[in-house]
């Protein structure tokens, strides 16, 4: 009993260890961000850096989200003889949920896992070290440019993957499914709302921030040796999703 | 110039340094010796406050450092250069860039200066022709010149070099140190030098500094130290000899 009672201690005491830290980092964050120009160079970079790595993946399952949605919601709503509503179905779907999330669970295992592991390296290999004693903030230097690159990159990703979604459903509905061409986009039109997009782009923005903040902690934070660089990359892309499906639904919660 | 009082550090409940005192007098080259793991690269990290000890103090210039944080402790970092133990030169610069950049982050000289400067440093240490390359491309000495250059380039008093020649063969070991003496013929930087290379380290320093466990258990000129009486320093100096004899 009392050996459990340590071992839970223990558990719940690096848990709040880690939280403090990692919220530590993010104020941090928050203040090199508005007391100090930003590294434009770099923020260029890992923009190239995050559209670079995920485009193609994100076209990809973008498409196939869509096809998918199509599909499955042709089925429901035939029940109910709302086929014509499938136009707006797959288009809600994608942007106020889908898109988003799997967006950004794309962009983490292709994009964030890469970021956790150069910072990672840079750590082991006194990259950051070398920084510090140059008087150059890495923080500023490395971590501040991923964020504000996630910050903007996520959401335009995010609006490639839920455009390529809604034409991959065009796609199933009329030559699969056999839909009449106009009302898959007229319907559209009358059933999304400004206030839809709103919701899907705050769900992206707040991705952007989240996933760059937990990949370059971990990063950031690895442990001496290549064992510990792949152990943060690991972390990283675990935590990174657990977080978004939290984040997403706290969110949806909160935005209906 | 560089006192160091005292210093304790452990990691958990490892002790690594147990109170370590020494001297670095200015205008010398003092290099420090021991086995590895013996933490001799926690001691360099302490002196640019890159660690902060459990205990002790070190002063640069009558500053405790120790006590020193943001604009202050910057402000003495700019007169130190660092050559860490892999290069820790920057994968995503080019060796150009690489040389360049503490003068470029300082910003207090235009670009026709720095191009002038980058390329005379890469030319002292025999690497012209290389600037465009990433540091991937450059083979383990390269890359150790590349970070020597990057440490000369900004002329800093004082220069920690953390292993500068360890894994490379003997003539790269003797083209390294041929590269620090005339820098230090130059302009005459304090020198702390983290070696393994018995017996040429004793041809370029002024004074040899052992550490054994968690203490500096010997120091002296470089004849002093190879006389010393110290059971520890008399089998450090003969491990590492015969290892070389067998090679
Ligand atoms: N940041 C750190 N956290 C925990 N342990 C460390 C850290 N840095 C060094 N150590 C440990 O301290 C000891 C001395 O390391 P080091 O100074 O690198 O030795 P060396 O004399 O070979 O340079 C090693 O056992 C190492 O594992
Ligand atoms: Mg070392």
């Amino acid at each position: 009993m009392k050996q459990f009672l340590k071992v839970i201690g223990r558990g719940v005491l690096s848990l709040f260890l880690f939280l403090g830290r990692i919220f530590l980092f993010l104020l941090e964050i928050i203040y090199i961000t508005f007391t100090t120009p930003l590294k434009v160079r770099n923020f260029l970079r890992q923009i190239r850096f995050f559209g670079n790595k995920s485009l193609v993946v994100v076209v990809f399952t973008g498409a196939f989200s869509g096809m998918v949605l199509a599909l499955q919601g042709y089925y429901a709503l035939n029940k109910f003889g709302a086929e014509a509503l499938l136009g707006p179905v797959v288009a809600l779907s994608l942007i106020r949920e889908l898109g988003p999330v799997l967006c950004a669970l794309m962009v983490t295992g292709r994009a964030g896992s890469a970021i956790t592991a150069e910072i990672g390296i840079m750590r082991i290999t006194e990259q950051i070290d070398a920084l510090t004693v140059m008087a150059v903030n890495p923080i500023r230097y490395i971590v501040v440019p991923n964020i504000l690159a996630g910050f903007v990159t996520f959401p335009l990703l995010t609006a490639i993957f839920d455009l390529v979604g809604i034409y991959g459903g065009y796609f199933v509905s009329v030559y699969a499914l056999g839909l009449s061409e106009g009302t898959y986009f007229s319907q559209m039109e009358l059933y999304v709302d400004m206030e839809d997009i709103k919701v899907g782009l705050y769900k992206s923005l707040s991705f952007g921030v989240i996933v760059t903040w937990i990949c370059t902690f971990m990063g950031y934070n690895a442990k001496y040796g290549a064992r510990g660089v792949s152990k943060a990359t690991t972390e990283a892309v675990v935590l990174s999703s657990v977080v978004i499906l939290i984040w997403d639904y706290m969110l949806g919660a909160l935005l209906l | 110039m560089i006192e160091i009082k005292d210093l304790h550090k452990s990691f958990g409940t490892q002790r690594v340094l147990k109170g370590v005192n020494l001297k670095i007098e200015e205008g010398q080259v003092t290099a420090v010796v021991g086995r590895s793991g013996g933490g001799k690269s926690v001691l360099l990290k302490h002196i640019v406050g890159l660690i902060k000890p459990d205990r002790g103090s070190i002063f640069i210039r009558g500053q405790d450092i120790t006590k020193l944080s943001g604009k202050r402790l910057d402000e003495i970092r700019s007169q130190i250069g660092v050559v860490f133990q892999g290069g820790a030169l920057f994968d995503s610069l080019t060796v150009y860039d690489n040389v360049a950049f503490p003068l470029v982050e300082k910003g207090k000289l235009k670009k026709e200066e720095i191009h002038k400067r980058v390329i005379k440093a890469l030319s002292d240490v025999g690497l012209q022709g290389m600037e465009y390359k990433y540091p991937a491309e450059l083979s383990g000495g390269m890359r150790k010149r590349v970070a020597l250059a990057r440490a000369l380039i900004s002329e800093p008093k004082i220069i920690l070099f953390d292993e500068p020649t360890t894994g490379l063969d003997p003539i790269l070991v003797r083209t390294i140190h041929k590269l620090i003496r005339q820098a230090h013929e130059q302009y005459g930087f304090t020198g702390l030098i983290i070696s393994h290379e018995i017996p040429e380290i004793f041809e370029i320093s002024d004074k040899v500094a052992m550490l054994h466990d968690g203490k500096i258990i010997e120091v002296g000129t470089p004849e002093e130290f190879q006389k010393s009486e110290n059971p520890y320093v008399k089998n450090f100096i003969m491990g590492l000899e015969e290892q070389e004899d067998r090679l």
